[in-house]
């Protein structure tokens, strides 16, 4: 199924009529993330069912979603479930990924559940991975230099010192959870072979939390010299392009504005989506927009890095 | 004639960090870690005593260190360390590990229009951060030198020297001695160092 292509909305199983059926798409990543969101209404309380069972890719802004999205549900009070993917060689990939483990926290899983707990050592970027508290990024850094080097410097040709940049950007993504969302968040990152797409091998970070996102988290210290603006879009900007945070000492904001350097310097690509808009930065090579509004409504912020192998 | 000058302490970050705070955790992540590593520092140089003293705070043996942790330690040391009110009279060199640190201390001192004298290991020192073209030129020569008495400026600066390295003092880039010459930084840390 193409990327653009929607599934319809949520619906109803039959003989459980209040059971709202979101139906996972049989590709989800980051460019078609918001046909899962379309189908989600964080107000709406009641049972949800996930239904994965025709899903065959998924990267980690897929995983991130669906468990953000499972966790937007359980909040508005019913008890999330999820149905397995048929192929076995997906739900071992999403064992490998750390997502089931992850999971287990957020959705109720069926009798015969055949999503295991993550396996031994693996060749994953870095699992999907819960970000509450400073300590959690402290253990990000350390397991991603123990393993990106390689990644990095063979399948994305990178210089041998790009593993301490790469290790700063997901540190300061991480932090931006801790520090604004005030809500928990998960990081997820993985190296993927992008052929037909664009040619080159990538490595995809991914990072979303559902706390109080951009808007509302930079309200009180900014929103008046926006006037009427202020809403998901004004709040993005102000972030994204002019470093502006809810702190109002100096040295705040760095963080993204040095990583959307590094991430340009690499050519690669950088949003993030928080309400109901989306701000990035694009390089040459994807047809992304640098600003998408009028979003489906949905809690915290969600950022999505892809780093392509340097060329030449 | 030696000038007398102020004496060096230098502070390994990466044993503070290992014997002090966090001893599993070799990397400055996280806004936390940076403020309990600039408490930790501001510790050690309370002992330093009331006369000025040149600071090497070593950040070498830290593999990575973030914007939020650098802005923590770099730049907030030398903002509270630049106004009158200063608890001491400290001047700060940092040793860092090449481009690596370079990139990440540049960018937060330039968030806050500073600047700090950093030796990356590769023979020299630099000047990283916020400096006006006639600083730099002044910092330059005075790296070059060593020391430069009254006056000593004016072949490449004319008349305009000793004030820009008055101004480098008030930034704490050079030491200003009584009776007017100034030393820089790295001579003063690798002539009167003591851990």
């Amino acid at each position: 199924m193409p990327p653009s292509v929607r599934p319809p909305p949520a619906t109803s199983l039959p003989g459980a009529s209040e059971m709202r059926v979101i139906e996972i798409p049989r590709s989800l990543d980051y460019r078609n993330i918001e046909s899962l969101y379309d189908q989600l209404d964080p107000a709406t309380a009641g049972p949800v069912l996930f239904d994965a069972r025709r899903l065959r890719w998924i990267d980690p802004n897929g995983m991130l979603c669906l468990l953000a999205a499972g966790q937007v549900a359980a909040k508005a009070g019913s008890a999330p479930r999820i149905s397995l993917p048929n192929q076995p060689e997906v739900t071992g990939y999403l064992d490998r990924m750390g997502f089931s483990e992850a999971a287990r926290r957020v959705f109720e899983f069926g009798t015969g559940s055949r999503w295991r707990r993550r396996p031994g050592p693996s060749d994953v970027l870095l699992e999907v991975t819960p970000v509450t508290k400073n300590s959690d990024v402290h253990e990000v850094v350390e397991r991603v230099q123990a393993r990106a080097g390689a990644i990095l410097s063979k399948t994305l040709k990178y210089p041998a010192s790009a593993v301490v940049q790469f290790s700063v950007i997901l540190s300061e993504v991480c932090q931006n959870i801790i520090e604004h969302a005030e809500g928990p968040g998960w990081v997820a990152a993985q190296a993927y072979n992008w052929k037909r797409r664009l040619g080159r091998q990538v490595a995809v970070i991914a990072v979303a939390d559902i706390g109080r996102g951009f808007c509302a988290s930079l309200e009180d210290e900014h929103a008046a010299r926006f006037g009427e603006r202020w809403g998901d879009v004004a709040a993005l900007e102000a972030a994204f392009l002019l470093g502006l945070t809810r702190f109002p000492d100096t040295g705040r904001g760095q963080g993204i504005q040095q990583i959307r350097k590094q991430v340009a310097r690499w050519d690669g690509l950088l949003s993030i989506r928080s309400g109901t808009a989306r701000i990035a930065d694009t390089p040459g090579w994807s047809s992304k927009p640098p600003i998408e509004e009028g979003l489906r409504a949905f809690p915290g912020a969600q950022i999505n890095i892809i780093l392509p192998e340097r060329i030449g | 004639m030696n000038t007398p000058g102020p004496q060096a302490v230098r502070i390994d970050v990466r044993r503070l960090l290992r014997d002090t705070l966090a001893p599993l955790r070799p990397n400055l992540v996280t806004r936390p870690t940076g403020r309990a590593v600039r408490d930790a520092i501001e510790r050690c140089l309370t002992g330093a005593g009331g006369a000025p003293f040149v600071s090497l705070i070593d950040l070498t043996r830290v593999p990575v260190l973030d914007f939020s942790c650098a802005d923590e330690i770099v730049a907030r040391l030398l903002v509270k360390y630049q106004t009158p009110d200063r608890p001491l009279d400290a001047f700060f060199l940092f040793r860092a590990a090449g481009d690596t640190h370079r990139h990440t201390v540049d960018a937060v001192l330039g968030r806050h229009d500073l600047a700090a004298v950093c030796d990356l290991g590769d023979g020299c020192c630099h000047l990283l951060g916020t400096a006006t073209d006639d600083e730099g030129v002044a910092w330059r020569t005075l790296e070059r030198r060593r020391r430069i008495a009254p006056g000593g400026l004016a072949p490449v600066l004319g008349d305009r020297g000793d004030a820009v390295l008055a101004r480098l003092a008030e930034r704490r880039l050079v030491f200003l001695g009584p009776n007017g010459t100034s030393l820089a930084l790295s001579a003063v840390a690798s002539h009167r160092s003591h851990t």
